[in-house]
């Protein structure tokens, strides 16, 4: 497989804020590749930087060979992109957005109309397409807006977020339509803020956090990181000082590793069980009030914990 | 450019399926204008607001046949309303009368105009031609215009009568029935059935090429007034869909599609224009079927829109342009609206206004426009409101240009 998109060192400031501090990584061809991390890690700048919305303030892509801050015509017309919120027009119908849109990719007379007819019909809004799209439900508009993003059938296709704000339902059927795309023959860079979407869609998975690029491999390579350990996650009272107890575990024998953000402590260890006990020990000695235990086999949530001592929602 | 007219069709149709925008685009101007028509009498016959009593000096040095049927004319009882027309011997005061802004204009009609078109029974030919002076104050345009229009109908009227009588004399020279030496004779004879070289007064219905009475209707002044007012309203609304594009995300998405920055900001700036364009167009029809106002001649009312809307759209795109946001963008804009409309005259006659308020009001669409749209509606041609339409285009263009300069320093997508 070759790379359709190689970054290399890219940068974007805004000011004095640097969103993304000089990125480098590869996409393969029908591969599809999640950029994970918590808002506000750079995920968005970093799409709309690729997608040539904004110019790099150093660094480059390219895309099929393309760079993206020379040539950013010939980008656009291989790239669909799906943006994070909601890109539509409310007073036109599904079929009228995705005509309008179909036009701006520079599709006309039949071939237009087929291909939102297929669209349409691959988004599951077929007998719906004359409503206005401010007349259906949240989920119903993210199909639309994915279906713009394929209409012209790209090359490499962008996914923001997709799945911000929707019901289970919905969800599923996005994370379905990602998998089947990609079975098509379509690459996708997908950014989420969910471990489990990245693990159950991607091939590969970045992990970005504070704009730098933290992790990068397959799911195996990324939970190779951290070792054959689990994790274990305590919520403690929100009256009571989380740093205390982690001051206290560390002294246990075979704890590797032991965070306090907020009311969770998280500890480290190879075989949770066996810890368990005498934290919950350490907790009552302290006077800590435990709400309640997690235990966590290795997964991209634990290499992100691992890397920042925090965790994904924090 | 194909993509520009998609982006400006597709901002049309949305304008069109926005309920709000249209009630303030169509139903509030016809509403308001119908409201003021009731206020001022206009629909029980006793209209008495808009432009009216226009003070005029005739100096009438012809003192013969058609220098005195002019001023008959302007001091008829048709004009009764209209035109306040007092004859004086002495240009220079009369002049001084204008420039102190106590007169609109004065027409100075100099010795030997009735000479000029209808020869002395001596002579064979007629005199040399003479000129019709008008001497007028530009910080009136619209007045001024009111009486260019009436004299302009009367040289046309006695033009179009002394062409007719030199045919007439030179068929009957050619058919052999008069000799040439008794041309001025049969000249002379042939005055007194001339309208404009004998009868008592010139009847206006005679004096458009159309054989329709110059008569000003109050809401052929209210109607412009609100439509251009209204259409404030609608420039700016475009503009701040603009901004609400880049707040809702479609303008982003525009521009990681294979459009360019240019189409995209072409493209709304041509929809905003086909909607102040299809606004203005409605309301004209609207108002002529509904309130029977005669706007003039069409094509002329056409190219009038057409520059009115063009400047129009060059003030939505600077606010445009400075807001950050789409409601900052509303509130200038209803700020605008209501400032252009008492500053362009659809709420006060700019002719009883103080000078500097009259030169203020150059920089709206709406007294340039409202100047225009006087002007056809008492009967102007395209050639009457040359100016008007200049004026607007080098408005639309400039602010245009400032816009432009603005976006491209800001970026279409930055705050």
């Amino acid at each position: 497989m070759a790379a359709i998109l190689i970054v290399s060192n890219l940068v974007k400031k805004y000011g004095d804020l640097v969103a993304v501090k000089g990125i480098s990584f590869d996409i393969q061809e029908d591969e599809i590749f999640s950029l994970l991390g918590p808002n506000g890690a750079g995920k968005t700048t970093t799409i709309s930087v690729l997608s040539t919305l904004y110019a790099p303030t150093s660094g480059d892509a390219t895309i099929d060979g393309h760079s993206v801050s020379k040539e950013p015509m010939a980008v656009r017309n291989l790239i669909g992109v799906v943006p994070q919120e909601l890109a539509l027009y409310d007073d036109l119908s599904a079929r009228e957005n995705l005509m309008f849109w179909g036009r701006m990719y520079g599709l006309a007379g039949r071939a237009l109309r087929v291909r939102v007819a297929e669209v349409l019909e691959q988004i599951g809004l077929a007998d719906r397409a004359k409503e206005r799209v401010k007349a259906y439900s949240g989920g119903m508009k993210r199909r639309v807006n994915i279906g713009v993003g394929l209409l012209h059938k790209p090359k490499l296709l962008f996914m923001d977020e997709p799945t911000v704000g929707i019901d289970p339902q919905s969800r599923r059927a996005i994370l379905d339509s990602v998998k089947d795309l990609n079975k098509q023959g379509m690459t996708v860079l997908y950014t989420t803020h969910y471990m489990e979407e990245a693990q159950e869609l991607s091939d590969r998975v970045g992990i970005i956090d504070h704009g730098e690029l933290i992790a990068l491999g397959t799911q195996a390579e990324l939970t190779r990181q951290v070792g054959e350990t689990d994790t274990l996650v305590l919520h403690i009272d929100e009256s009571q000082d989380g740093e205390a107890l982690a001051a206290s575990a560390r002294q246990i024998d075979s704890v590797l590793r032991v965070d306090a953000t907020d009311h969770t402590v998280t500890v480290i260890a190879p075989e949770a069980e066996e810890v368990m006990a005498p934290v919950i020990i350490k907790a009552n000695e302290l006077g800590v009030k435990i709400r309640s235990v997690d235990i966590r086999e290795p997964n991209l949530e634990a290499v992100f914990l691992h890397l920042t001592g925090r965790a994904l929602r924090d | 450019m194909l993509k520009i007219i998609l982006i400006g069709l597709k901002d049309v149709r949305l304008a069109i399926r926005d309920r709000a925008a249209l009630i303030m685009m169509l139903l509030a101007p016809f509403l308001l204008t119908l409201g003021l028509g009731a206020v001022t009498g206009r629909f029980s016959g006793g209209s008495t607001m808009g432009i009216s009593h226009i003070a005029v000096i005739l100096i009438n040095q012809d003192g013969k046949q058609l220098g005195n049927a002019l001023v008959e004319l302007f001091q008829s009882q048709d004009l009764d309303e209209l035109i306040d027309a007092t004859v004086s011997e002495d240009a220079t005061a009369a002049y001084r009368q204008v420039d102190d802004n106590q007169a609109v204009a004065a027409i100075l009609v100099p010795t030997g105009l009735t000479e000029s078109i209808i020869p002395p029974s001596s002579q064979a030919e007629p005199g040399s031609p003479v000129q019709i002076e008008l001497y007028d104050n530009p910080t009136t345009p619209t007045s001024v215009g009111v009486v260019k229009t009436i004299l302009d109908a009367f040289v046309s009227q006695v033009e179009a009568q002394r062409v007719g009588n030199q045919v007439i004399l030179t068929q009957l020279v050619a058919s052999g029935l008069i000799q040439a030496q008794d041309v001025g004779r049969a000249g002379q004879e042939l005055g007194p059935s001339n309208p404009a070289a004998g009868s008592p007064s010139i009847a206006l219905d005679n004096v458009t090429s159309g054989g329709k009475q110059v008569s000003f209707d109050v809401l052929a002044l209210l109607s412009p007034g609100m439509a251009l007012m209204f259409l404030m309203y609608t420039v700016s609304n475009g503009g701040r869909t603009l901004l609400a594009e880049r707040d809702q995300g479609t303008l982003p998405r525009l521009l990681v599609s294979p459009t360019t920055a240019v189409e995209v900001l072409g493209g709304k700036m041509v929809g905003i224009y086909l909607t102040g364009t299809l606004q203005m167009l409605v309301l004209i029809g609207g108002t002529s079927m509904l309130f029977g106002i005669h706007w003039g001649d069409s094509d002329a009312v056409q190219a009038l829109v057409l520059a009115a809307v063009f400047a129009a759209v060059g003030w939505g795109m600077l606010i445009t342009a400075i807001a950050r946001t789409p409601s900052q963008v509303s509130m200038v804009g209803t700020a605008v609206m209501l400032t252009f409309g008492i500053l362009g005259g659809t709420f006060v006659n700019l002719d009883a206004m103080p000078t500097w308020f009259r030169y203020i009001s150059k920089i709206t669409p709406n007294a340039w426009g409202l100047q225009g749209f006087t002007t056809l509606a008492l009967g102007g041609g395209l050639h009457d409101i040359v100016t008007p339409i200049l004026a607007l285009l080098a408005m639309g263009l400039i602010l245009f240009a400032i816009a432009v300069l603005l976006f491209n320093r800001r970026g279409l997508v930055e705050r």
